[in-house]
């Protein structure tokens, strides 16, 4: 089995909510929010809030998409909010950018809604992390199946979905360990793929896990070639 | 000042049935740069009330992640109580007329306490406006204060919010359960939510036979469609509307009524409301009004976990722990979109919410009408209470704020 020069360290972060001075009551004071409030509270209501709300695998994207739609009740813009896939991003300046650009299109084409009352307002949090590591590495794809299989929900969300921040890649730690340090390109490529709209944190870590095990099969001596697995 | 008696310890390894081993690893990991290092909790109450419940778990928890870790309350006499009863409902946005005698007896309970109590702790938190006032035996540079407000400020008395804001501002940090009840303060103000036991009396799993039984002591017929609201008996949990909400219902499904709850210490205010709520009920044989001793967890268990749906028609909510209890045990809720509610119950998805009699009475009949409905929102209920709302996130969330504060970093 291939040993990795460099290790995979896991670490796991925890994080704590500082509730910000902007809210918006309507869409107009959404758009002003969106623009002026800081990069650590875009990250918060998409980012941070895809990790916690992992268990909703259906209607639910991201704080402003929820909102919108449950407070605004504007269906159209909360699903072209929910329709940015915070994959694509490797910068908040980005993703802020396009979500900015969502909303202020919708109200140039309906300026009617712009000064409509909300039911609730809605309030701009901002996420402050601390990170730990967890003392745990890997050097073999053994040790990083069994390494995965024991973290918390907090430490699978750090190294699987923020991660891309950090990497300022489209890609996860993850991947990039298993690419980089084992040369396992397509299998870091299969786990790059795995939905993280559509699953939980508990049913993308149990499709990674069996993605690894498959590796691990094709590395043993009476192994068979596998069919290309579905994520 | 009196350090608590605390409930039976759970050991923290324990709980990794619940929430998996690599959630206690977490915490550990969390706990381990902050080992030795003292904590301080102040309240007014150690029986009754979700802050006394929450304290009643934390603390051992924490104790045990090395922390060295106290809980202490304050003391008070009954006119005492009376007045931070009298600011609880004017905070809550009640009608107050303020009575500067009011204000003066605040003042003095807080200092004859104060000279009981050293407060130096590297963390200290004050629980809620009763004990607000001791910030001021403060020694600049010394530790960490912070206050926890368990309450919703979204509209405030201004004379109670006003008196007490001076005393909030010297704080290095305030903590509400919701966005909305922060308010406009010149410190850093953090989101921390209040969180269950899993494994407390009052939420782990029970035997069938045992639920029967208390069904039976209250001639409840498990037969029929059972709605509970768990709660004390307090105008602001608004247990006549609940009955309102009932008889409208009543007129399309046979259902009963459990109202139960107990009163706690710091409320004078629960023997008239629950004349009022039997007055309501007005001895209609399927409404059952529960005063139960303590909060009797066992049977409070039992009968939320043989309702059919429970309800929390709050009229104002710091949080509404019994929300999260009931969602825990996969229960459908039908919510006030009040306080902390709507926090547990995202409408849709954990449960419904309503805004009115009418809409609750409304919601109610949908999930009766829906059982599969009702079973996915407990489902999913479920799931939301066990990455938010229990205990372990709770000590998770403090580890936090500890590491950040000792880091400099929370500002």
């Amino acid at each position: 089995m291939e040993i990795a020069e460099t290790p995979f360290e896991f670490y796991t972060v925890a994080s704590l909510t500082r509730i910000g001075n902007l809210s918006a009551g309507t869409l107009a004071e959404f758009l002003a929010g969106l623009e002026q409030c800081s990069d650590s509270s875009i990250f918060h209501h998409t980012f941070q809030t895809l990790g916690t709300h992992h268990y909703l695998t259906e209607g639910f994207s991201n704080d402003f998409a929820q909102w919108v739609l449950a407070d605004a009740n504007r269906d159209a813009l909360a699903e072209q909010l929910a329709a940015l896939d915070i994959r694509d991003y490797t910068s908040i300046a980005a993703l802020r950018h396009d979500l900015s650009h969502v909303v202020r299109e919708f109200i140039e084409q309906h300026p009617e809604f712009a000064q409509q009352q909300t039911l609730e307002r809605f309030y701009f949090c901002e996420s402050m992390e601390v990170t730990l590591s967890f003392g745990l590495s890997a050097r073999t794809l053994d040790e990083f199946h069994d390494g995965v299989a024991r973290l918390s929900h907090a430490a699978f969300y750090f190294h699987f979905i923020s991660s891309r921040l950090r990497l300022q890649l489209r890609t996860n730690d993850f991947s990039h360990w298993l690419a980089d340090s084992l040369g396992l390109k397509n299998l870091a490529e299969y786990i790059n793929r795995i939905d993280i709209y559509t699953n939980t944190l508990d049913s993308a870590r149990a499709k990674l896990l069996r993605l690894v095990e498959r590796e691990r099969r094709k590395h043993e001596p009476s192994a068979v070639g596998e069919p290309h697995p579905v994520v | 000042m009196s350090p608590v008696q605390l409930a039976n310890r759970i050991p923290l390894s324990d709980y990794a049935a619940v929430i998996g081993e690599g959630e206690i690893d977490e915490l550990r990991t969390l706990a381990r740069p902050l080992a030795g290092r003292s904590v301080e909790m102040v309240n007014s109450t150690a029986v009754g009330g979700g802050v006394a419940e929450m304290l009643n778990r934390l603390v051992p928890l924490a104790e045990e992640l090395g922390l060295a870790i106290r809980w202490e309350v304050m003391t008070g006499g009954e006119d005492f109580f009376e007045v931070t009863k009298a600011f609880h409902n004017a905070l809550h946005g009640e009608a107050y007329h303020a009575d500067p005698k009011h204000f003066e007896i605040y003042r003095a309970y807080n200092e004859q306490n104060l000279k009981r109590l050293p407060l130096d702790a590297e963390f200290i938190e004050i629980h809620d406006p009763q004990p607000a006032g001791f910030i001021e035996s403060r020694q600049a540079g010394k530790n960490h204060w912070i206050w926890r407000c368990h309450i919703d400020l979204s509209h405030p008395n201004r004379s109670v919010w006003d008196f007490l804001e001076p005393y909030v501002a010297k704080y290095d940090g305030a903590i509400f359960s919701s966005p909305e009840f922060a308010r406009q303060l010149p410190i850093p103000q953090y989101l921390l939510y209040p969180a269950i036991d899993p494994l407390a009396e009052k939420n782990k799993e029970l035997d069938p036979g045992f639920i029967e039984e208390v069904l039976g002591r209250y001639s409840i017929d498990s037969s029929r469609p059972i709605l509970t609201q768990i709660s004390r008996f307090d105008r602001l949990k608004d247990p006549v509307g609940v009955i309102r909400a009932y008889r409208i219902v009543k007129r399309y499904f046979d259902c009963q009524l459990v109202l139960a709850g107990g009163s706690a210490t710091d409320d004078p205010e629960g023997s008239v409301v629950l004349k009022e709520v039997k007055d309501a009920a007005n001895d209609d044989p399927d409404v059952k009004v529960l005063e139960l001793p303590a909060w009797a967890p066992l049977e409070v268990n039992a009968l939320q976990r043989a309702s059919t749906i429970v309800i929390q028609k709050s009229l104002r909510e710091g949080f509404g722990l019994t929300v999260s209890e009931a969602l825990w045990k996969k229960k459908p809720v039908v919510a006030s979109a009040v306080g902390g509610i709507p926090t547990q119950v995202i409408h849709r998805h954990t449960g419904l919410l309503a805004h009115s009699v009418e809409g609750t009475a409304y919601q109610i009949r949908f999930l009766l009408s829906h059982p599969e409905i009702a079973t996915r929102l407990g489902e999913q209920g479920h799931q939301h209470v066990k990455e938010n709302f229990l205990i372990t996130q709770n000590l998770k969330r403090y580890l936090t704020l500890f590491l950040l504060l000792s880091q400099g970093a929370a500002n």
